[in-house]
């Protein structure tokens, strides 16, 4: 088993528990709430509206919309850590079969451990950086997954040569 | 007969492939809960999606005409009620992914079983815990509809919540005890055993693998592309929308329960729930597909199935891993037609992996009795 193979492994795996336990904290401190707020907002926003108290209404609606935004990212980067776990595990165990020289293996591995680690926290970054400084998420977010786009194909190049004799 | 079918080698096959061991207990576990998550998944696809979603609108559409007429105890109620319908659909679409999840990760550790350098006893009981978990989580999940916060000690969780959290506490355990079985094997100065599932190169397994890296990237570029195109414009008009419904029904003149413009605005509320569950799910299922096929291409020297039968479900795996998403995208200008064909690729897949599992079970079979008849010889 090679240095890179390893790596990969040992990092998939180690993403799978981080992001079990990642997802079990949310569940148990913050999934119930956040839900309760966006649904709360939701019916106040059309609360005031029969009340006819547009300002109120319209100030509701964003809430549920600020809220929702914050859910959408939480969830998202949860099931993204884990998804992206199972295919560093999968590519683990295949990584025999990419016929490339062990430092470009290497490389590779790299690259698709950094997109998987960085693109879900990118995600996850948008909600708590405040204002400008939110697009530094949304820049790792892309950067990431850009990078394990990339690092995809090539592997799938790799799959597609023939192996070295 | 094909599946490397186990003869002379019986003996050092059932070492690497046990009765009651960690390896069997994953692959087996991994696809039965893999196979009922797929199956959980097309039930709710048929018989409870669609009236929900129905139900949803049925109850914004009240909502809207609470509004016109200043009732906001119903306003109120109505948005209650289109929470419960929603921790109906959520709660299935969770344990239907959890499930599957679990059951990838079980295949996994099962393939990368040899890199793992831990007791029999001690990597048999981590399996048992990951299954344990695997099916609890998912059944906890479903039931915390239907239990609620009844006989619960907590505020806002009821007892089904806090047996899925249990559940996954079991899975986080599980995977931590193989992690430090990778690291050992890692520290350890020989390498890990020759491994069959890893050395094959049927035709079967190479299609399935070339397949499931295909999907995956396909996957990855359509979640790209919606996260650049569709993501924030849909997240702006969801608030837009929601506005026009309550201004309009809180202020538009004339007659009429609700108004023209919260009309056009339900309406298209509609269309947008739908268009993003649509983006969502085929996003998700071409990855997953992606997957399973990749993990299922290793599994092809443990089925046991004749050379054509190994080959046929493998493409019937790949067909359904493609109709399921592109008819699940389609469903917005087709309607029921294409989600009729999406849920024929979703019985695809099912049968392909029922059909897989079977092979599996034989082989299983097959080597325990070779493994008796063995040991019978052994002591004559």
């Amino acid at each position: 088993m090679k240095r890179s193979q390893q790596i990969l492994a040992i990092a998939g795996l180690a993403l799978a528990i981080w992001s079990m336990c990642y997802g079990f904290y949310y569940a148990v401190w913050v999934e119930h709430q956040t839900l309760d707020g966006i649904g709360g907002a939701l019916a106040a926003g059309f609360q005031h509206a029969a009340l006819r108290e547009t300002a109120a209404s319209h100030a509701s609606l964003a809430d549920y919309a600020r809220a929702k935004y914050v859910y959408t990212r939480e969830v998202d980067a949860h099931s993204h850590w884990i998804g992206l776990a199972m295919v560093l595990l999968v590519l683990a165990a295949l990584w025999s079969r990419v016929s490339f020289g062990e430092r470009a293996r290497g490389l590779l591995a790299a690259a698709l451990i950094a997109g998987a680690y960085a693109f879900p926290l990118g995600v996850l970054l948008q909600n708590h950086l405040p204002g400008r400084v939110g697009v530094a998420g949304q820049g790792l977010a892309i950067g990431g997954s850009v990078l394990l786009i990339c690092a995809l194909l090539l592997v799938a190049l790799g799959f597609a040569r023939e192996p070295a004799r | 007969m094909s599946g490397s079918a186990p003869t002379a080698e019986a003996p050092v096959v059932t070492a690497l492939f046990p009765r009651f061991g960690a390896r069997r207990l994953l692959v087996l576990g991994g696809l039965a809960l893999f196979l009922g998550g797929t199956i959980l998944g097309d039930v709710f696809a048929v018989f409870i999606l669609h009236p929900n979603a129905d139900r949803i609108g049925q109850a914004l559409v009240a909502a809207t005409a609470a509004v016109r007429q200043h009732r906001t105890d119903d306003a109120v109620q109505d948005f209650t009620a289109i929470g419960g319908f929603l921790e109906n659909r959520g709660t299935k679409v969770d344990a239907h992914a959890h499930m599957i999840g679990f059951g990838y990760l079980a295949m996994l550790l099962a393939i990368l079983f040899p890199w793992i350098r831990l007791s029999d006893a001690a990597s048999r009981r981590l399996a048992m815990l990951l299954i344990t978990g695997g099916v609890l989580l998912p059944v906890g999940v479903f039931a915390i509809h239907y239990v609620g916060l009844d006989y619960s000690p907590l505020e806002s969780i009821g007892w089904a919540s806090i047996i899925a959290d249990g559940a996954g506490l079991l899975v986080v355990i599980a995977c931590a005890g193989f992690l430090a079985g990778f690291w050992r094997q890692w520290r350890a100065a020989e390498p890990p055993a020759e491994d069959e599932l890893l050395r094959d190169r049927s035709w079967a397994g190479r299609v399935l693998m070339a397949g499931g890296t295909l999907l995956l990237l396909a996957g990855f570029l359509h979640g790209a592309w919606y996260a650049a195109i569709d993501l924030y414009s849909q997240e702006q008009q969801d608030h837009d929308l929601l506005a026009t419904m309550a201004d309009s029904a809180s202020l538009d003149p004339g007659p009429g329960l609700i108004p023209e413009r919260a009309g056009a605005a339900l309406n298209a509320y509609g269309a947008l729930q739908a268009d993003h569950a649509v983006k969502i799910a085929a996003h998700s299922h071409i990855i997953e597909f992606g997957l399973i096929a990749l993990m299922a291409g290793f599994f092809q020297p443990f089925v046991f199935l004749r050379e054509s039968w190994k080959r046929r479900w493998a493409v019937i795996l790949l067909l359904g891993s493609v109709i399921l998403p592109v008819a699940v995208l389609l469903e917005t200008r087709f309607g029921l037609v294409a989600g009729g064909v999406a849920d024929a690729g979703g019985v695809f897949v099912i049968a392909a992996l029922a059909g897989m599992l079977a092979g599996v079970l034989r082989y299983t079979g097959r080597l325990d009795a070779l493994a008796g008849s063995f040991a019978a010889g052994d002591e004559g």
